[in-house]
């Protein structure tokens, strides 16, 4: 079972309570206000309304969730659908599976509140095939739905207000998490991410207008709804505002997850975690999910916001923090790094499938002693014929850890192969 | 395919507008049947969704959940991404592989146990884990990793 998160704030503040999971307790502690709220407003006002809470998506990408919103087609020739993409695979990210474990429900009234906005007739849930309890879990809140007249026809006693909600497994491809491979895999296929254009909101699933938002995005929905502008725009950054579900991993104390404002110092977070386990030097910090370039002791001063850690040269990502200490190897790091994505790698754009697997093979013989300096070389230069070459941004995903390792840890590379063996005896196993 | 699988199956068209939307839960029911899905199988589904056969073995080989031949009676799987790494996951697995006396990626000779490593989990901040049959068990141990396995018939 997923621990309760160490610090909550609104989305996890019931989290703890068993009830919060059933409709009955959600509604008890607020629940569906916002839908109630949501439903009396004109479609086209609601998404203005989330357009300037400035929320932006909690996927990854960080895009603003209104804005994607308002790219819908008006009218109603063609059924419109939406995706909730809960295929959180991003290494160091394991937020989505607390929201669907511990508050179903308000990922389910956000993507209501957005059916009601965008006129969409059906969302799919996209859920990892191994979330199986998250799945269990939403799959009883759609039925408790169904029971109670919030999904079907007429939600609400709305005329014009039908939904339905399906939940769909994914099988185990990292892939799926990017929202144009997620589509074809929704409809039968490998995961294998689509060129853009056409966007999604013009040709989805099944060639519909969809829109896909992550399990996170949807939960803070209802409560800008219920609570309003003013009070979330209060909290946070001026361009990033709310919370988020912050996940702490690796070498700290009490790994886990912890609700903190956008724009919380990276450092404090941290040490909510309890600081480096051990009582050991901290060595680096990937601050957002594997594919983030990872940041160095000194920047734990900078906080926890894209518009800040993009001036670091990294990114937000999923808040899916990851913490090394000073035993770590980072050629051991870049080499798990480089296998995972090589390993998920669709194989459809060459830089991809080739420079994923160049880039693993040095790593490898790097960590093994086998290295020289040309191979140095060829890991300065992949990177960057891989990154904004290919369909989707894997390529690039792959791309920035490396380009961040070497940035920051280079000598960790050159010692290695001066000394033709791995110099960090006490590092993880490999 | 049993003709109650392919009842399953044929029930799960009207979820989507267009029936192949129902491949990738139609692959998870064959697959309950007996453990895997052969050759034989994908062609009974392409037989069924309107497909070539190559279009279900593409799929059936792209995702790491499908399997195309016989695994052990238990599946285990130990996470070794970055996060469950730093907290010992590899040197967890390797015990396992010598308690086992098997290789990652291989089975029992008496087909008890798959041992597999695979990746991120979402369950980073009780890593390292391990996937069971298909449950998670967090903020393993040796001990208690041996244990589990040790429990399985």
């Amino acid at each position: 079972m997923i621990t309760q998160p160490y610090i909550t704030n609104y989305l996890s503040e019931h989290y703890a309570d068993d009830a919060y999971r059933e409709l009955s307790g959600y509604e008890a502690r607020g629940g569906f206000e916002g839908l109630r709220k949501a439903v009396q407003m004109e479609p086209a006002d609601l998404v203005e309304l989330v357009k300037s809470s400035g929320l932006r998506g909690r996927g990854g990408a960080g895009f603003s969730t209104g804005l994607k919103w308002s790219f819908m087609p008006s009218g109603n020739d063609r059924p419109k659908l939406f995706v909730c993409n809960a295929d959180e695979s991003e290494p160091g990210s394991f937020k989505d599976r607390l929201i669907m474990e511990r508050g179903p429900h308000q990922m389910l009234e956000g993507i209501l509140i957005g059916a009601w906005a965008v006129g969409a007739s059906k969302t799919y849930i996209y859920i990892r095939g191994e979330y199986k309890v998250p799945t269990r879990r939403v799959e009883q809140a759609v039925k408790e739905l169904y029971e109670r007249g919030y999904l079907g026809q007429k939600i609400l006693g709305k005329k014009g207000f039908d939904h339905d909600i399906v939940v769909h497994s994914g099988a185990g491809a990292y892939i799926c998490g990017e929202e144009t491979g997620l589509l074809e895999s929704l409809e039968g296929k490998k995961g294998q991410p689509r060129k853009k254009p056409p966007f999604p909101a013009q040709y989805g699933a099944f060639g519909l207008p969809t829109t896909v938002n992550n399990v996170e995005t949807f939960a803070h929905v209802p409560f800008i709804v219920a609570r309003g502008l003013d009070w979330f725009l209060a909290i946070g950054t001026e361009k990033s505002p709310g919370t988020t579900l912050f996940g702490v991993s690796g070498q700290v104390e009490r790994p886990g997850l912890f609700e903190l404002p956008l724009g919380t110092p990276l450092g404090e977070i941290i040490d909510h975690a309890g600081g480096v386990r051990g009582g050991r030097a901290l060595k680096g910090v990937i601050p957002g999910g594997m594919s983030m370039p990872i940041l160095l002791p000194e920047d734990l001063d900078v906080r926890m916001a894209e518009e800040f850690l993009s001036e670091r040269g990294t990114h937000l990502g999923t808040g899916g923090i990851m913490v090394m200490d000073e035993t770590t190897c980072m050629v051991r790091v870049a080499a798990v790094t480089s296998y995972f994505f090589r390993d998920e790698s669709c194989g459809q754009c060459t830089q991809c499938r080739e420079g994923t697997g160049w880039i693993h093979k040095i790593c490898e013989r790097v960590e093994a002693g086998r290295g020289s300096p040309a191979d140095l070389e060829l890991l300065d230069d992949l990177p960057g014929l891989m990154e904004g070459q290919t369909i989707c941004a894997f390529a690039d995903a792959a791309a920035w850890p490396i380009q961040g390792l070497l940035r920051h840890f280079r000598a960790d590379f050159e010692a290695h192969i001066a000394a033709q063996r791995c110099p960090f005896p006490e590092s993880f196993e490999l | 395919m049993s003709p109650e699988t392919q009842r399953k199956i044929e029930a799960l068209f009207p979820r989507y507008p267009e029936k192949r939307g129902a491949l990738l839960p139609a692959i998870y029911l064959v697959q309950a049947e007996k453990g895997y899905v052969g050759p034989q199988d994908a062609r009974a589904l392409a037989e069924l969704f309107g497909l070539e056969p190559v279009d279900v073995w593409e799929v059936l080989t792209f995702y790491n959940m499908f399997y195309t031949s016989a695994q052990g009676r238990h599946h285990v799987y130990v996470c070794t991404n970055l996060p469950c790494s730093l907290r010992g996951a590899r040197t967890l697995l390797k015990e396992l592989e010598s308690h086992l006396g098997i290789r990652c990626g291989q089975t029992t000779p008496d087909g008890r146990v798959t041992l597999a490593h695979e990746e991120c989990l979402g369950s980073c901040g009780t890593a390292p884990v391990m996937r069971v049959d298909g449950e998670y068990v967090e903020n393993l141990d040796l001990s208690e990793a041996k244990r589990v396995v040790d429990s399985l018939e």
